[in-house]
This record gives structure tokens, C-alpha cells and sequence, in this order.
């Protein structure tokens, strides 16, 4: 078996792992591999051909794969090791990985860092149970939206989707432009999951109609699909007696959530956040095994790829200091604690001084929506450290808050995030 | 077409018939209506090899299911198939009732021949499952109940037929039977007639219809069904044995099973279904699946989330309950199997050497000399995730495509997928490839490999995406192509969902 010496491991080739590895490069890391599973770099971007990406990164907007280009090509000049078609399968604490390609076979890389990117997958049919037949015709939204704009095929013409993720609504205009009908998106919460750009370019744009508080009750069709049962859901998310219809269809696409792709960071021993679905990390993205980061939809499901970009290059940053013996853990970590209406908060701990940082970035998503409010950041004592206002806030659109670090200087056991009126 | 035995029917029995008969030169031919061998009951059940300890050893299905259990071994170690005798089984119980109904099977188990199980009290069965509820009082250890991965059990037995000259037809559904006093003249099938000697009707949830086409028969087929849940690997170690559940005064007990392949499934309930085609699981039903047992047996495993798929099967049970197995009464050539529901995968072996019996005495004329190339080893198939590093290396070096992964999930490579393609019976479809490699079994349940997997198919069967199905009939995967529908004139219809 081979065994190569590397400084970095980047594990995954999406906006995640190109940005991190550019960044550790930049940052003077001498020796960077890139592992990507797929024959091309880019990650999920490859089969993104709309368009709303880089509106803050780059300031313009651009496709999918134009944005993932511009990282390929930033990449490609430096001498950044890239093995494609290359599928990790291992890693260990001690920074040991193993993975596998039709050209090395089996081999082993010993880091000094390893960067997890390996992005996000999606929720099937099973994982929310849906009961009924088991037909052809229903898929992930995102495995159609492969099918369709890599492959140029329809998996079907008479469409009913489920759920308002942002990949729902984005193959809801995507199919509508190729003839197909698409008869209807079902959202089990009151709101959509998605972003609100989204629904009105996707949806409204395209008289395309949403149904909030409904969901499937039944899959029909022995072969391929037929039908499917929806019905109105009350406040506990339970079929409303007598709301129930049949609607006839041949293609459920599903767009019913995103989960961090974490069964390698479970190899590596590293701690998870059970809200997240992915591991703790700092705010420099380190996990809980020192030297082990991760960036990206692996962390945490992101909305915008520009803010996967800025994350990663935190993480590259973060890597790069670490091999070069550059971070200095603070005495006390600061916890970083969800508070009213706050799902999850990215980084769930301040481990570090902060060096030439005036600002940790906190990431965040509400649990309901709301308008009008302010967001805070308070410290162990209650006192508010700082206070955001916000015109609307939702679950599908992350919010990112900047704590300037002089804020926290005095130590705060842990800092909790809150949504106030 | 002529041949000398007709089997109808690619599941577990079929098949294992098919090999049982393959070692002397017959000619034989086995026809499947569906896509591929492993469709029907077979490929949905609890994936437990009995040994019979809670049967009744003087039914039919008792006395071939403790006779199989002593032939099982042999057989999987010739086929290569994973076989786990050791899995072991416990009823667990909560009360002084499952008590007696514990040391009711042990007496069985004794009167049945076999030993080893023991009733365990509550600290023991705290050892033997850590996970399991606190609540649990009893337990009936069986140390020899095995586990199996059936569609793997039957695709290497009809491979290993093939291997020995028998000819499988897919897609091949017998229609009719014409007889002519007590003779067979033909069957009839949607691609054309066989002329057989004998028929074995291996049929499962039709071999009713299928034994009502020559004569009027008393036996016939309930079809009950059953729902399980799948639940991820990362749930594996979770349940060490397969664990029954006691029986409630609404619900029958029910199983947990740790499989081969390292998920737990969880499952099944039992409900009399008229149509022997509705393989739907049901809201209702899911939920008393996972209160009853799941919750039950262990409150850890969640309701959602963790589970990978749902899927029912039909138990083909047969007006007595039992096997029947035996002659049309009026066309002795014919061989009827009925009713071969649980313990019918335990009992294979055993009811084919039965059927070789009953062949043999229809008197035909057949030649039931040994083939001196007959073969019942059959190869196992590449799977990289079980090899060491090493082994893996040099094959991947050889050839690049093993290297290769196409299903991220089960780590398969598309050496593996293209294997599958190429095997005895080879694989045309997406669920086809799954059986014979579990690609698309994992946690994203195909999403990530369906489109790479259609790729390969196309690549390698030079047959359009359009043509490609989940499993065989109208289960196409991909509608139109890109562009065609929005250049039609006026386009699709465009009526929406109204409420
Ligand atoms: C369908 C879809 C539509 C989107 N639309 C928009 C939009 O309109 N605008 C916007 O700003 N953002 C959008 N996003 C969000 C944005 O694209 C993602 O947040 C971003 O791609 C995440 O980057 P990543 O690198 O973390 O993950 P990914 O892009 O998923 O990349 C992960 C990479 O890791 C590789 N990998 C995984 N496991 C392994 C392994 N074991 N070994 C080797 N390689 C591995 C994968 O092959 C993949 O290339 C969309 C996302 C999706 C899924
Ligand atoms: C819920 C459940 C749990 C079970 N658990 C266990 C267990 O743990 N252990 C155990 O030992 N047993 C178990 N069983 C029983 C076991 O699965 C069956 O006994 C066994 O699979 C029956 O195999 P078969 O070949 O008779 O039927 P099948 O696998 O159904 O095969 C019959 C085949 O005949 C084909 N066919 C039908 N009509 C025609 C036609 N006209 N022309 C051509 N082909 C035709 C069908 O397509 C099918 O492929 C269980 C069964 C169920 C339903």
C-alpha cells in the first residue's frame, strides 16, 4: 500500500475544501492534497447552472459552476496537490487517512491538519416515512436536478413536490422551463424552509403554488408513481381528518432537508452537535480533535455558498496557524449557547486568543420566523453585549452576527444568542 | 420448447430446486415473470434461518425446517454466502405470562431434538443486550438461531444453477397449463410454450393459480402481510441478537433483527391483505410496528431519522398453515408447492431435496445420473469493503475500475457495479444492481449512485436512460429527454393543485 506525507489533508473538492486549501496556501503551508471523490472539482455547484451565486463573495452574480471556477482555476496555479476520483474512506486521530482511486489503489496519507468538507447529503422518502408504495418517480430533488442538468434527462412531467427547501423551488422553475407541470410545492411547517428569493423566483414567478402546512400521506403507483395522497397537518404536524386528496402525478420530487455528511468526522472520533448533525466546532473551525477543522456543509447546512467561501478560508487560515504552532487556546473556553428562538450556533465554543482578529463571526438560524426584532448577544452575567436589529428572521436564512472581540475580553464563562422583541 | 423439469418460479425455493436438481443431466429451465430472480417473497423477510425450536416438529414445515438446519452450512459454504449461524435469538419478556410461554418452547425445543436454549433471568439479559429495556425480566436464549442475507442466498443459488447448465428465463410468465388425461402437453407463457416433463410449481404468493390451471384444488393462498423498518448501520451494534417481542393482547410479537450486512431491521407486523400485489406499508400499521416493538425493546432507536427504508412483504400462508407440497392429484408430473411462508427460507434446502423426491417418482422418463462436471461451488463475487488493504490494492491495481467508487454510502466501485452486469444472471436494472451489490442500500438510499449507477448500465448495455427501470415493467427512472417537452407546441398541461 502507498503512503505519502502531506501538511494538509482537504478532504472533499466543493467551495469548502478549494477555499480552505487556497487559504493554507496562501498562509505559506508548504505541502496541500486535495481528495475529491468526483472525476471534477466544485462539489454540488457542478449541477447548480442558476444563477444567485457570489453576490457577496464576488459582488456579482453568478452560476454554480461559474463561482466554482473561478476557486478550480485559483487553485490549479498554485502547487496544490489535487487527487480526483479519490474517495477517503478513513481517518483517524491521529491524522492518519486512507483512501481509494483507480490509480493509487488503496493508500494512506499522514497530515499534520486535516480539513473535513465533505458537504452535505439530502433527506430521502425514508428518513421523514412516508408510507404507501414503493414506485419509481420519487426521488430527491437534487438527485433530479443531477439527472437533469448533468445527464439531460427528465425523470418525469407531472410534478408535485415536497417541502420548500431551496433545491425544491429551484428545480420547480428548472423542470417548469423544460414543459413539465409542476403541479404544487407541500410544506409541513406554517412557513417556507427556504430562501424568500427563492420563492418568489421559483414560485410566484412562475404561478407555481405553495401550500404551507400540508404534507403526503401516501405514495400510489406500483411501477411508477401515480398519485399521491396529501393532506392539511395540524399544529402537531398530524393529518387533518378529511383534508385528505388524491393528486395524480408521475415524478415526487422531495426537497425535505439537508444532513452533514459525517460518517468519516465519526471515523475521526470528533464530537457532534445533535442540532447540527455535525461536529462542534471553534471559531477556528477546529473540532474537538486537535488539528482536525471542518468547513462548509459538513459543519453545518449553509444557504449561500459565499458564506461556505468565508468559512473555509477561516478553517485554511486556522490550519495553516496550527501546523506553525500559532494558536494560542485561551485559558477558558467561552461556550457559545443557543437562547430563545435560536436553533443552533456555529461556532459552539471560543477557544482561542484572538490575535490579530477584531471580530468572531457567529453563524445562526432561528427556529420560527419572526419580524421586527432584535438579535443579542448577552454574556454569563445577562448583560448584553451587543444587539442586532432585524426586519425578518426565518429558519431558512441563516444570520450571521459579528462580535467585535473586545466584547468578550473579560472572560465570559459563555455567551448566549437570543431573539427578542 | 422442450425440456425435462420446468420450474416456475425465481425465489428461494425455485432456485434452490433448480441447484438441488442441476447435478444430474436434466435439462431443466426455471421461468421468473419478473425482472430478475429474487422478486417475490424472498427478498422480503426477516432474514432468519430457524431451527425450529418454536414449531411444531410434527407439521410438515416443522419436520423440513429441522432437517434444513442440519444442510444449511454446507450449502452456504459452497455458495459463499455470509450464513451466521451463531446469531442466536431471544424472546424477551416482561411478565409471569411471557415466562410461561418461555418454558412452553423450551419443553418444544426439547421435544423438537435440539438443545443449547435457556431461560435468562434479568441481570443476564442486561449482559446479553446492554441496550435492551430495563424492564425486560426474561429471556429465551436459542445460541443457534442463524441470520442470512436471503437475496444474496437465492441470487447464488440460481447463479450456481446457471453455472450448471440450468436456463433461467426472466420476464417469462406462465399464463396457462394444458394437460391431456393426467399428461402434461404444454405451458404456456407471454414469450411461448414450453413442453416439459415435469412442472414444479414454485410459485409462492400464485402457486394456487398456478396449481389451479390443471385441476380444481382445495389448497389456496392468503396472502398476510408484513412491514419493517430499516434502520441505519450506525445502529448495528445496537441489538446483538435477533430479539422477539412478546405477543400483546391486541399484536402478535414481533422481531429485531441485527442483519449480515450490519443494519437492524425491526419488524413485522401480520395483516390479511386481499390483493397479492399490495406491498404498501401503512401510516397506522408503521407506528404500532415501532410501539410495539422498537419503542418497546429499545427506547433508544428513534421513530424517524435513523431509519433507512420501509418495506412490506406477503406471506404466502395457505388455508392449513402448513406447507403443502405433493403431486397434482391428477397430473402426477406436476409438482405443487403451496403455502411456503416462515419457515420457508429456513426450510429450503429441505423442501428441495423433497421436491428431487417427488420428481423422481413421477416415473418420467429421466436421467438421474450424476453429471460428472457438475459444480456446486459457486465463486463469490468481488466485494472490496471486505478485503484487506492489500488484497484490495493489487486488484484495484489490475483493474482501475475497482478503484472507483460509484455508491458512497456502501463504498462500491463501479467494478463491482459492472460485475454484477456481467454475472450468470445479470442485472438490468437499479434494483437489480442493489441485490447484487447494495448499491443504493445505504442511508442516501440511492440518490448520490442512481444517476452513476443509469450511466453505467447505459455504458456498458449501449441502451438508452429512457429504457432503464428500478425493476423491470413500466419502473422507468428517466421520462423525456432535456429540451423535448418545452419545444412542443403548447407544451405539457398545467392544472395545478387546487384545494
Ligand atoms: C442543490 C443545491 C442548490 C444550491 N443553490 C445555491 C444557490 O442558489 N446559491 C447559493 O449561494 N448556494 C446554493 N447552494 C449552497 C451551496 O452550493 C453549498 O452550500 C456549497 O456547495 C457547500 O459547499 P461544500 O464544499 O461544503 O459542499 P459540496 O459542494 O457538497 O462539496 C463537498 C465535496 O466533498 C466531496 N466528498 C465528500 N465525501 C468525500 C470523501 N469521503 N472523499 C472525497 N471527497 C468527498 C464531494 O464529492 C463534494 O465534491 C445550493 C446547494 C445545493 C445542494
Ligand atoms: C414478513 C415475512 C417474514 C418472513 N420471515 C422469515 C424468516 O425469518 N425465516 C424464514 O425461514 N422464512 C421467513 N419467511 C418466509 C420466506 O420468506 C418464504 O417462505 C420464502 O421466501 C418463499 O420463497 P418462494 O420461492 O416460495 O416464494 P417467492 O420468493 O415469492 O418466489 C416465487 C416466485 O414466483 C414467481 N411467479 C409467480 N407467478 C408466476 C408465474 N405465473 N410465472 C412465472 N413466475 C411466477 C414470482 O414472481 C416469484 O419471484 C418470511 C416471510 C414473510 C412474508
Amino acid at each position: 500500500m502507498k503512503k505519502y506525507n502531506y501538511d494538509i489533508v482537504v478532504i472533499g473538492g466543493g467551495p469548502a475544501g478549494l477555499a480552505a486549501a487556497l487559504e493554507a496556501k496562501k498562509n505559506g503551508v508548504e505541502k496541500i492534497l486535495i481528495c475529491e471523490r468526483s472525476a471534477r472539482l466544485g462539489g454540488i455547484l457542478e449541477q447548480c447552472i442558476h444563477n444567485g451565486f457570489g453576490l457577496t463573495y464576488f459582488k456579482e452574480e453568478l452560476t454554480g459552476p461559474e463561482y466554482a471556477t473561478r476557486f478550480i482555476k485559483a487553485v490549479e496555479k498554485t502547487d496544490i496537490a489535487i487527487k480526483r476520483g479519490t474517495m477517503v474512506i478513513d481517518v483517524t486521530q491521529d491524522k492518519v487517512i486512507t483512501a481509494e482511486n483507480g490509480e493509487d489503489g488503496l493508500f494512506e496519507v499522514q497530515a499534520k491538519a486535516i480539513i473535513l468538507a465533505m458537504g452535505c447529503r439530502e433527506r430521502t422518502r425514508e428518513s421523514i416515512t412516508i408510507p404507501g408504495d414503493r414506485p419509481a418517480g420519487v426521488m430527491t430533488a437534487g438527485t433530479a436536478q443531477r439527472y437533469v442538468n448533468i445527464n439531460g434527462y427528465l425523470p418525469g412531467k407531472e410534478i408535485v413536490i415536497l417541502g420548500s427547501g431551496d433545491i425544491g423551488l429551484i428545480m420547480a422553475r428548472r423542470m417548469t422551463l423544460e414543459g413539465c407541470n409542476v403541479k404544487g410545492v407541500l410544506e409541513l411547517m406554517p412557513y417556507s424552509t427556504g430562501l424568500m428569493r427563492n420563492k418568489v423566483q421559483c414560485l410566484d414567478d412562475f404561478g407555481i403554488p405553495l401550500y404551507l402546512s400540508h404534507t403526503i400521506t401516501k405514495i400510489h403507483g406500483k411501477e411508477r408513481l401515480s398519485a399521491v395522497s396529501i393532506a392539511e397537518v395540524d399544529d402537531h404536524k398530524q393529518p387533518v381528518p378529511g383534508t385528505e386528496i388524491t393528486v395524480p402525478c408521475d415524478t415526487l420530487l422531495l426537497s425535505v432537508g439537508l444532513i452533514p455528511e459525517n460518517e468519516l468526522s465519526q471515523k475521526a472520533g470528533v464530537a457532534f452537535d445533535p442540532v447540527t448533525k455535525g461536529p462542534l466546532a471553534d471559531e477556528k473551525r477546529c473540532t474537538s480533535v486537535p488539528g482536525i477543522f471542518a468547513c462548509g456543509n459538513v459543519l453545518h447546512v449553509h444557504d449561500l455558498v459565499d458564506n461556505v467561501s468565508e468559512e473555509a478560508q477561516n478553517a485554511g487560515r486556522s490550519a495553516a496557524c496550527y501546523i506553525k504552532n500559532q494558536l494560542t487556546r485561551r485559558t477558558q473556553s467561552i461556550a457559545v449557547k443557543a437562547g430563545n428562538n435560536i436553533g443552533y450556533v456555529v461556532p459552539q465554543q471560543i477557544d482561542f486568543e484572538p490575535g490579530k482578529d477584531k471580530v468572531v463571526k457567529l453563524y445562526m438560524r432561528v427556529k420560527h420566523p419572526a419580524q421586527k426584532v432584535a438579535m443579542t448577544i448577552a454574556n454569563d452575567q445577562g448583560n448584553i453585549l451587543a444587539s442586532f436589529k432585524r426586519e425578518v428572521v426565518a429558519p431558512g436564512s441563516m444570520e450571521t452576527l459579528a462580535l467585535p472581540v473586545k466584547m468578550i475580553a473579560g472572560n465570559p464563562e459563555f455567551l448566549k444568542i437570543s431573539v427578542t422583541n | 420448447m422442450e425440456t425435462d423439469v420446468l420450474i416456475i418460479g425465481g425465489g428461494v425455493i425455485g432456485s434452490c430446486i433448480a441447484r438441488q436438481l442441476c447435478r444430474y443431466h436434466l435439462d431443466i429451465t426455471l421461468v421468473e415473470k419478473q425482472s430478475d430472480v429474487c422478486m417475490g417473497t424472498s427478498k422480503a423477510n426477516s432474514s432468519m434461518v430457524h431451527d425450529g425450536y418454536n414449531i411444531d416438529g410434527h407439521k410438515l414445515k416443522g419436520r423440513l425446517c429441522l432437517e434444513a438446519n442440519t444442510m444449511y452450512e454446507k450449502m452456504c459454504r459452497e455458495l459463499n454466502v455470509d450464513y451466521r449461524p451463531a446469531t442466536g435469538s431471544i424472546f424477551a419478556g416482561f411478565t409471569e405470562d411471557h415466562l410461561a410461554i418461555m418454558k412452553q418452547q423450551l419443553e418444544n425445543s426439547k421435544t423438537n431434538g435440539l438443545s443449547g436454549l435457556y431461560i435468562a433471568n434479568h441481570d443476564q439479559m442486561m449482559a446479553l443486550e446492554p441496550n435492551i429495556s430495563r424492564e425486560v425480566q426474561y429471556g429465551l436464549v436459542n445460541p443457534n438461531t442463524g441470520t442470512i442475507n436471503p437475496f444474496d442466498l437465492t441470487m447464488a443459488l440460481a447463479e450456481n444453477a446457471v453455472m450448471n447448465g440450468v436456463k433461467v428465463f426472466l420476464e417469462t410468465e406462465v399464463t396457462n397449463i394444458h394437460t391431456r388425461k393426467g399428461k402434461i402437453e404444454s405451458v404456456e407463457t407471454n414469450i411461448g410454450r414450453f413442453k416439459p416433463k415435469v412442472i414444479i410449481n414454485a410459485a409462492g404468493l400464485y402457486s394456487d393459480k398456478i396449481a389451479g390451471m390443471v385441476e380444481k384444488v382445495d389448497g389456496y393462498i392468503h396472502p398476510r402481510k408484513g412491514s419493517y423498518f430499516l434502520y441505519d448501520k450506525k445502529w448495528g451494534d445496537h441489538v446483538k441478537h435477533c430479539i422477539y417481542s412478546p405477543p400483546t393482547p391486541v399484536s402478535k410479537g414481533m422481531i429485531m433483527v441485527p442483519t449480515t450486512e450490519g443494519n437492524i431491521l425491526a419488524g413485522s407486523n401480520a395483516v390479511e391483505v386481499n390483493d397479492r400485489e399490495d406491498f404498501a406499508t401503512v401510516g397506522a400499521e408503521m407506528d404500532e410496528i415501532y410501539s410495539h416493538t422498537i419503542h418497546r425493546l429499545f427506547p433508544k432507536m428513534p421513530r424517524m431519522g435513523e431509519v433507512i427504508t420501509a418495506f412490506a412483504g406477503l406471506r404466502a400462508a395457505s388455508n392449513t398453515e402448513d406447507f403443502i407440497i405433493g403431486h397434482a392429484k391428477t397430473v402426477p408430473a406436476m409438482i405443487n408447492l403451496i403455502g411456503i411462508q416462515s419457515p420457508g427460507l429456513s426450510s429450503a434446502p429441505a423442501i428441495a431435496r423433497m421436491a428431487e423426491e417427488l420428481v423422481r417418482e413421477t416415473g418420467e422418463d429421466l436421467d438421474f445420473s450424476e453429471r460428472p462436471d457438475y459444480n456446486p461451488n459457486r465463486p463469490a463475487p468481488v466485494i472490496l469493503r471486505n478485503m484487506d488493504p492489500e488484497t484490495r490494492s493489487a486488484l484495484i491495481q489490475k483493474n482501475p475500475d475497482y478503484g472507483s467508487i460509484v455508491c458512497r454510502c456502501e463504498t462500491i466501485s463501479k467494478g463491482e457495479i459492472l460485475d454484477a452486469i456481467r454475472r450468470p444472471i445479470p442485472a438490468r436494472n437499479l434494483d437489480a444492481i442493489k441485490r447484487r451489490t447494495r448499491a443504493g442500500m445505504g442511508r442516501c438510499q440511492g440518490g448520490f449512485c442512481g444517476p452513476r449507477v443509469v450511466g453505467i448500465l447505459e455504458e456498458e448495455l449501449g441502451i438508452t436512460p429512457l429504457n432503464i427501470t428500478k425493476r423491470g415493467g413500466r419502473s422507468n427512472i428517466l421520462l423525456d429527454k432535456t429540451k423535448d417537452l418545452s419545444l412542443l407546441e403548447g407544451g405539457a398541461n398545467s392544472e395545478k393543485i387546487q384545494l
